[in-house]
This record gives C-alpha cells, structure tokens and sequence, in this order.
C-alpha cells in the first residue's frame, strides 16, 4: 500500500472501485425491493420511503426500525436501534482509518459518507491505499443506486417477492461477507481471532440484547489479536 | 419524546436517523485520528477487522436453516478454490435454493 496513497485516489480509482462492486450490488435491488414494499405497508408515503433509503442507506436499521413509524414516531427508540445496529461502522472506520490517514479532513469525512458492509469489506480485501478508497467511494456509489433502484421498484410494485428464500436470496449477504473474509488473507494468526469472535458473538446473541453480537465479538477478536504474540503477524500488510 | 407523523415530523425523523448513522460511519476514524497508533493499537485493530464479519456471519451460520448452512460452505469452498468472489456467491445462493428445494 505504500507506492500508490490515498491522496493520489482519482476518478480512475472511483470508476475501477465503481466496476468491481456492480455486478454484486444488483443483489442489492432485491433488498431495496422488499424495503420499498415494507415501508409502503408501514403507511410511509413512497416519497419518505425513497428519502429514507437515500439519506440512512442502511437496509438492516431501515428494516428494523420499521416497527416504529405510526401514529406518532418515538425518537429515542428509532434513534437507540439505528445506533445499536450501526455501532459495527465505527470500527469498520477504524480498520479502515490507515487508508484515509492522509487525506485533507473534508475528503476523509466525505469518503465515510457510503460505508457500508459490502463495500468496507471489499476495500479491506486488497489493493493499494488509492484503490482502497475508490472502492468504498465508487463501490459505494454502485450500491447505493442499486437500494434507490430497488426501494424505487418496490415502491412503485408494491407486491415484490413472496418468497425470497426460496430462491436462496435470503443467504446473500451472508455469502457475500464470507467470501470477503475468505478472500482477504491466508494468515493462519488470525484464526484464533476469529475464533474468539465467533465464540463470543454467539454467546453475546444468547445472553445479551439484540444487536449487540457484532460489537462484541469484533472486540472480543481485536483483543485476542492484541494479546497474541506480535511476531507471527504483521507481515501481510 | 415523539414526532406525530406529519409530513415534517417524518422527515425529521429520517434526518435524525440519517445524521445518526453518519455519526456511526464518521465516529471510528474520528476517535482514530485522535489516538496515536502503536504496534498495539495496530494488531488490535488488524484482528478486529475480520472479526467483524466473523461476528455478523457466525450467527447466521448457527442459527440459520440447513439452506443458510449449505450456502456457506458453498461459498467458502468455491472462494479458496478461484478466490474470485462472483462465483463463489453465486454457488451459495444457488445451494440454497436447490437445497430448500430438495428438503421441504
């Protein structure tokens, strides 16, 4: 990552990263679909629908706060679940904080802007600073009009699809994040970081409130990583 | 603390869940850039990082159905053999579906 910056990251960089997440973002027009169709049964306008979906830009908070919206909005819980359920995103930034170390604080922030899971974790995968942050930006970008796209169709079918599991739609994301995590390195010495993030996830989904299982089990795998010897690790970045 | 559903009130209320969820986007690396970096906060950070997909797939490996189960592994299994992850996607989907399929 040191011979291309990120202050050196062009259109070039957004248009690459803009490519490599298209063809997997129109996965993302399924979502949108069944929000649209969600919201609209929530009695949301589909002019707030599409606003929600465009400003959030968060399909699982978007779901799950759906509940709420009626007669009367309850601020604190809607504020309290879009938190709990986007609290992963802070340390998806810190991970990805080395690759936008050097850029003027306006250009940092606007980069944030679209972080989701599927592009962070393809930017996490590889590539130099510069690719990195095309593809959060760009790939952003593709997944963002794809959930305005499939919000715009839901919207404007209402019906959707009845059944998305039985397509197999429903494991998408699932295998989407997992070939990421697979993809991103052959370092046997995170195994036992993982391993300790997915004892104490489960084990945070048990005993503890929704949503909070990412947030635990990703520190509980960034300690265990701390407290591994250094030598083993290190090299592959 | 409520908004009635007024088109204003609806409004406000997606600004406030949008502003909220920026705050999560922006908050990691504005604490980041705050903290010095050692080698320790590094390695820290480093294992976090897969960690976070660990903890968000891991349940729905334990909790999903047979379909949801199959789907992963499928994926695992085609993303170590051509590490290019279309196919490897496209392979869970698609166990998925043919095994809930062949199972119901």
């Amino acid at each position: 990552m040191t011979e291309e910056t990120a202050s050196r990251s062009g259109v070039g960089h957004l248009v690459e990263g803009f490519r490599r997440m298209a063809p997997l973002s129109l996965f993302v027009i399924v979502f949108g679909l069944a929000f649209g169709v969600a919201a609209l049964q929530q009695g949301l306008s589909g002019l707030e629908t599409l606003l929600m979906s465009g400003l959030v830009f968060a399909g699982a908070a978007q779901f799950a706060t759906l509940e709420l919206w009626g007669e009367t909005i309850p601020l604190v819980p809607l504020v309290a679940i879009t938190l709990a359920i986007n609290a992963r995103h802070l340390l998806m930034g810190a991970a990805f904080y080395p690759y936008l170390r050097e850029l003027p604080t306006g250009r940092r922030y606007a980069s944030l802007i679209l972080l989701s899971d599927a592009n962070w974790a393809m930017a996490m995968s590889g590539g130099t600073a510069a690719a990195r942050l095309g593809i959060l930006v760009g790939g952003g970008f593709a997944l963002w009009s794809t959930w305005m796209i499939g919000t715009g169709l839901g919207v404007a079918f209402g019906s959707g699809i009845g059944e998305p599991e039985r397509f197999g739609l429903d494991a998408i994301m699932g295998c989407f994040l997992l070939a990421m995590l697979v993809g991103d390195k052959r370092d046997p010495g995170v195994l036992l970081p993982w391993a300790a993030a997915a004892i104490a996830a489960l084990a945070a989904m048990a005993w503890l409130p929704p949503h909070a299982h990412v947030i635990v089990g990703a520190l509980a795998g960034g300690l265990m990583g701390l407290l591994l010897p250094p030598a083993a690790k290190e090299r592959t970045r | 603390m409520t908004l009635s559903a007024t088109p204003g009130g609806v409004l406000l209320a997606i600004l406030l869940m949008a502003l909220t969820t920026y705050l999560t986007r922006a908050g990691g690396v504005f604490v980041m850039s705050r903290v010095p970096i050692g080698p320790r906060v590094e390695r820290f950070i480093n294992a976090m990082a897969g960690s976070v997909l660990v903890a968000v797939i891991t349940p729905m490996a334990v909790h999903g159905d047979g379909g949801a189960r199959m789907a992963l592994i499928a994926t695992a299994a085609v993303m170590l053999a051509l590490r290019k992850p279309l196919p490897a996607i496209t392979a869970g989907i698609l166990t998925a579906a043919l095994w809930r399929l062949v199972a119901s």
